[in-house]
């Protein structure tokens, strides 16, 4: 009953039906009557169709989602990989910048001083706090760098290689107990600064007639043959000082220059200047490059024009180098025993390595 | 409900699922071959008409499938298949009456043999987008698209159909 010939004479009427239209619109290559009824469907149900796309959009919307969620999961990975990859650029951006004016400082710090500098990164810092003041730097033989190296960045003096590694070298920060150096006052005075880790360094004076004032800055007296401290690195700025009697000698503490908390950028002296810098780097890099760039010539020019007394009050140099240090410490509490602050006549003009522990020529010490 | 005439009935659902295909699934780029609405709702009528009613319905639904709007192949191609289709559900059309498993399984079948012989066609009358491992590949995801679809349109189309049959004979 269900496949009566009937029902096989109806299919196979229409099955031909079906083979005669494809043979007519096959020949007829989509013209003719059947291109004609093709364009008239379209201009009915097209707008039909495109209405019922609107309806539908957020349903396809919908189950296309659903549909792909595989690639949508790996699409949204990626994606989250790009955000996060732009956050951490983000989030770095202030470092680089950080990092940028420190090179600047550091620059600075080699053009006024005409240091050679290899700049290294701190990649570690002691964890054995209080005990040990050390860092971790990222150079090492094979960069050139050998022990007793002068190291420090745009600020100052950070401290001198202790160890050195092949791809690594270990410094001894200024701030620690182990660490002393000889630093030079703004009037030639000499003295021993040590560090003392977190609580500020100590300073005491070598020579007894040598005096101290709060707001002096104090840079690196320069060791024999430049090991391990070059000279005229700046240390720090004296922030109190004894005031002891006559014929002894003073101490006092100092406040680094550098921040050993956040040291990142150094720079390791492989080659030390041929001419002692003196003060300039006690001068604020910041303002204007001129500022700078006068002082060094000053300097660099009463040095060569004043070789043959050694006794020069040479109060130019004086004034035009710490000039700007001395700007800075105006109101001084100390009794001023070295009253004309910046024209004292100073000793040893000459860049000399030696202690030399001078004559003081009649400074009326008080 | 009972007014509606069959055939006006048979036509509009035709079309609705025609658009709705054309509209909906199709765009879908879904992989393998496109859930087929259109060929669904022939099934459920040819399950209630049987073998010539579900030849006729597919012949003139595929008809309206080849013109359109997106489609651009030979009138009368999907009307073959269809035509086929319809047949062949319409076939078992008693035994569907009893078994709802028989009923997907003729709707799966039809699914197949409508991929197929569309592809077939296809490449005997030279359509270059037609190739054996296509058809062959998007077999499986017909019959599985429009088994999972069944149950949603078969049963509510055929329901429509039969208590729209005003006079139509049970043959």
């Amino acid at each position: 009953m269900r496949d009566s010939r009937r029902t096989r004479l109806v299919l196979a009427l229409l099955v031909l039906t079906a083979f005669t239209l494809i043979t007519l619109d096959y020949r007829s290559r989509g013209g003719g009557f059947f291109g004609s009824i093709r364009r008239t469907a379209a201009s009915v149900f097209g707008p039909v169709e495109r209405a019922a796309a609107d309806v539908v959009r957020p349903v396809r919307h919908a189950v296309q989602a659903v549909g792909s969620i595989g690639s949508n999961h790996k699409k949204v990975t990626d994606l989250q990989r790009q955000v996060s990859a732009l956050q951490q650029q983000l989030r770095i951006q202030p470092y680089d910048t950080a990092r940028v004016t420190e090179l600047e400082q550091l620059l600075h710090v080699s053009a006024v001083g005409q240091y050679k500098l290899l700049y290294a990164q701190v990649i570690a810092v002691s964890a054995t706090d209080g005990f040990e003041w050390t860092a971790t730097i990222d150079a090492g033989s094979r960069d050139g760098l050998k022990e007793n190296m002068t190291v420090l960045n745009g600020d100052g003096l950070v401290g001198r290689l202790k160890i050195v590694g092949t791809s690594t070298s270990t410094v001894l920060l200024a701030i620690d107990p182990e660490f002393n150096v000889g630093v030079r006052l703004p009037n030639n005075g000499m003295g021993v600064v040590s560090g003392h880790g977190h609580a500020a360094m100590s300073l005491m004076m070598l020579d007894p007639t040598a005096r101290v004032k709060v707001g002096d800055g104090l840079v690196t007296q320069g060791s024999l043959d430049q090991t391990p401290f070059v000279w005229g690195v700046p240390v720090g700025s004296v922030i109190s000082a004894t005031n002891p009697l006559t014929g002894d000698v003073q101490t006092g503490s100092v406040q680094p220059f550098v921040d050993f908390r956040a040291l990142d950028l150094v720079g390791v002296v492989v080659e030390p200047p041929r001419v002692d810098p003196r003060q300039a780097l006690l001068a604020p890099p910041l303002p204007t490059i001129t500022v700078t760039t006068t002082a060094t010539v000053t300097a660099t020019a009463t040095v060569t024009a004043s070789p043959a007394f050694s006794f020069t009050p040479s109060s130019s140099t004086s004034t035009s180098a710490t000039g700007k240090p001395s700007t800075s410490r105006t109101p001084t509490p100390t009794p001023k025993p070295t009253s004309k602050p910046s024209v004292t006549p100073t000793s040893t003009v000459k860049p000399s390595v030696t202690p030399s522990v001078s004559p003081s020529p009649g400074k009326p010490s008080g | 409900m009972a007014e509606i005439p069959r055939g006006v009935l048979i036509i509009v659902l035709v079309l609705i699922a025609g658009i709705i295909d054309a509209v909906l699934f199709d765009p879908m780029d879904l992989p393998g071959s496109p859930p087929n609405l259109l060929l669904l709702v022939v099934a459920a009528i040819a399950l209630v008409l049987g073998p010539v009613g579900g030849a006729v319905t597919g012949f003139f639904a595929g008809l309206a499938a080849d013109v359109l709007p997106p489609a651009d192949h030979l009138i009368g191609r999907y009307a073959l298949v269809l035509c086929l289709a319809g047949y062949l559900v319409g076939l078992a059309r008693d035994e569907a009456r009893d078994s709802v498993f028989f009923a997907l399984a003729a709707v799966a079948v039809a699914a197949a043999v409508a991929t197929v012989l569309y592809g077939a066609l296809g490449g005997i009358l030279g359509d270059g987008r037609v190739d054996t491992h296509a058809i062959l590949s998007g077999v499986p995801f017909s019959i599985l698209y429009d088994v999972l679809l069944a149950p949603f349109v078969v049963p509510w189309v055929m329901s429509l159909a039969r208590r729209a049959a005003p006079q139509v004979t049970r043959t």
